[in-house]
C-alpha cells in the first residue's frame, strides 16, 4: 500500500542522523521533525534566522517575533540562536547545514529539481530553495510519485523551470525510496505491498533495479 | 556621540520621493517597519521600487502600498499570500523580479560592505542566471550577482539609542541588519528608544554608523501571519 504523507515523513526521519543540522522545507518536510527519534540530537534551522527550532507554542504563548520560514509561530529549544538572513544563508551556501529536505514538482534522473514555477500560473517565488539546493551536500526530496494528472514526476528531464541542477541525492515518495546515481534513479526500497513493476510503470526516467528490493520499514 | 535621532516618522521619511528605490526589512510580516510603511501610504509617493523579501498581505505591510498602487516594481524572493499583488502582477501593472532569498540578502550585504558584485552558486543552471556572467571555481559553477543600489533602507529594530545603535529581537531580525547602510540613507524605527548607555556595546547588532535616522515607532501591531499553537497546558 502506498504511504500517506505521514508515512513519507516517517521514512525520511530515518535519514536524520545524530549531530545533524537540518533545514526543512514547507509541506511534508515540516512533518519530519515530529518523527526524528528522541534519542538523537538534531538541530533544525529555518532560513528566516533561527537554529534550534522547537515545536509550536502553547496557546496564548505565541510570539509574533518568533516564526519559522512558513511564517508559523514557533518556539526555541535550549541552545537556540537567532541571526540575520545573510548569516542564515552563509550556513546554507557554506555547507554548514548537513541535510536539506524539501518538496518538488519534478526531479530528473540526473538530480535536477523543479519546485518553484509553473509557467502560466501565478508564480510566488523561489524563496530560499535555489540557495538551499545549490550547495547542500545532502538533499532529500519528499514528494508524490505522480502528479494530479497521473503523470510521473520522476523524469528523464524536468519540463518545468529548474530550481537547481544535479543536486538531489535521494527521493522518498509514497511508493519508493530512490537514490540518484550516474545511471538514473536507483530503487532502494518500495512501499509495503507495492511492486517493482508498478514503480517502474510510474517512473519516466531510467529506473535502476538491482537484486531484490526490500520493503520500507516505517515505525 | 553623533545623534541620529529624529522626532517623528514624518521627519524620518523626509526626502523620499516618487520613483525611488527603497529597501524594507522584514520576513513575512515579522520585523517589518510598520510605522514607516503606514506613513509612506499617507505621503502618497508613487512609482516606488521596493526591495523586500515579501510583499505583505492585502491589508498589512507592503500590501497597503500595493492597494494604493504606489509600487511600480517589487524585488523579492517570495510573494504569496496577497491577492492584490497577484492581480497587479498578472495584469502587468506591477513589475516583479524574483530572486533567491540568499542572493537577496547578500546583494544587500554587498551594498553595505562595498562589494560591487559576488559569485553565488544559487540559481546556476536556472532562468535566474539568464544573461548573467557565470564562472567556474574549483570545479563548481557560480553566477555573478551585483550589489543593490537603493536610495533609502527602512528597517525595524527592537531597541535603539540616539547614536543609532540597534538590537533586534527573535526572527524579527531577518533582513533588517543586512539592509542597514546598504542604501544612501538608512532609517531605523524601533519599538523602544533607550537612553544613551542603555545598550551594552558588546550586545549591539548594528552599530550606529550604518544608520542615519532613528525614531521610536508610535504603535506596533505585530500581526501574526500563521498562528500555529499546541493546545494550552492544563493545570496539574
Amino acid at each position: 500500500m502506498p504511504l500517506d504523507k505521514i508515512g513519507i515523513a516517517k521514512r525520511i526521519a530515518k535519514e536524520v542522523k545524530d549531530g545533524y543540522y537540518v533545514n526543512l522545507g514547507i509541506g511534508i518536510p515540516t512533518l519530519v521533525a515530529n518523527y526524528v527519534p528522541t534519542e538523537i540530537n538534531v538541530e533544525f534551522q529555518s532560513e528566516n534566522g533561527i537554529l534550534g527550532m522547537g515545536p509550536f507554542p502553547f496557546e496564548g504563548e505565541e510570539d509574533p517575533d518568533i516564526i519559522n520560514a512558513g511564517k508559523q509561530t514557533i518556539t526555541t529549544l535550549p541552545g537556540a540562536s537567532f541571526f540575520d538572513s545573510a548569516l542564515s544563508f552563509s550556513m546554507i551556501r557554506g555547507k554548514h547545514v548537513d541535510l536539506t529536505i524539501l518538496g518538488a514538482m519534478e526531479v530528473s534522473e540526473e538530480g535536477d529539481i523543479a519546485n518553484w514555477k509553473i509557467p502560466g500560473k501565478m508564480v510566488k517565488g523561489m524563496g530560499g530553495a535555489m540557495d538551499l539546493v545549490a550547495s547542500a551536500e545532502n538533499i532529500i526530496v519528499a514528494m508524490m510519485h505522480v502528479n494530479k494528472a497521473g503523470e510521473s514526476k520522476l523524469l528523464k528531464k524536468c519540463s518545468l523551470p529548474l530550481t537547481g541542477v544535479k543536486c538531489v541525492k535521494k527521493i522518498v515518495t509514497e511508493l519508493a525510496v530512490l537514490e540518484i546515481t550516474p545511471h538514473g534513479f536507483k530503487l532502494l526500497e518500495r512501499a509495503p505491498g507495492v511492486s517493482v513493476e508498478y514503480i517502474k510503470s510510474v517512473t519516466e526516467g531510467y529506473l535502476e533495479v538491482e537484486g531484490l528490493i526490500p520493503e520500507m520499514e516505517i515505525d | 556621540m553623533i545623534s541620529k535621532k529624529v522626532n517623528s516618522v514624518q521627519e524620518a521619511l523626509s526626502g523620499i520621493t516618487d520613483d525611488m528605490i527603497i529597501m524594507l526589512g522584514g520576513f513575512g510580516l515579522c520585523g517589518i517597519p510598520e510605522n514607516s510603511i503606514n506613513h509612506l501610504v499617507k505621503m502618497g509617493v508613487k512609482n516606488l521600487t521596493c526591495i523586500s523579501n515579501n510583499a505583505g498581505v492585502d491589508d498589512f505591510g507592503l500590501g497597503l502600498l500595493l492597494q494604493k498602487k504606489q509600487i511600480k516594481k517589487m524585488i523579492s524572493s517570495y510573494v504569496g499570500e496577497n491577492e492584490e499583488f497577484e492581480r497587479q502582477m498578472l495584469s502587468g501593472e506591477l513589475e516583479v523580479e524574483l530572486i533567491p532569498q540568499g542572493t537577496l540578502a547578500e546583494r544587500c550585504k554587498a551594498a553595505q560592505g562595498g562589494f560591487p558584485a559576488f559569485f553565488t552558486p544559487a540559481g546556476y543552471g536556472t532562468e535566474v542566471a539568464d544573461g548573467k556572467e557565470t564562472r567556474e571555481f574549483n570545479g563548481k559553477m557560480y553566477v555573478l550577482e551585483t550589489a543593490f543600489d537603493a536610495d533609502f533602507a527602512i528597517v525595524k529594530a527592537w531597541k535603539g539609542d540616539e547614536a543609532g545603535n540597534l538590537i533586534f529581537r527573535g526572527t524579527a531580525r531577518n533582513f533588517n541588519p543586512c539592509m542597514c547602510g546598504a542604501a544612501k540613507i538608512t532609517i531605523a524605527e524601533v519599538e523602544e528608544m533607550v537612553p544613551l548607555g542603555g545598550l551594552d556595546p558588546d550586545c549591539i547588532h548594528i552599530p550606529g554608523i550604518f544608520v542615519q535616522r532613528i525614531f521610536q515607532g508610535e504603535r506596533y501591531e505585530k500581526r501574526i501571519e500563521q498562528r500555529t499553537v499546541r493546545p494550552a497546558k492544563t493545570a496539574l
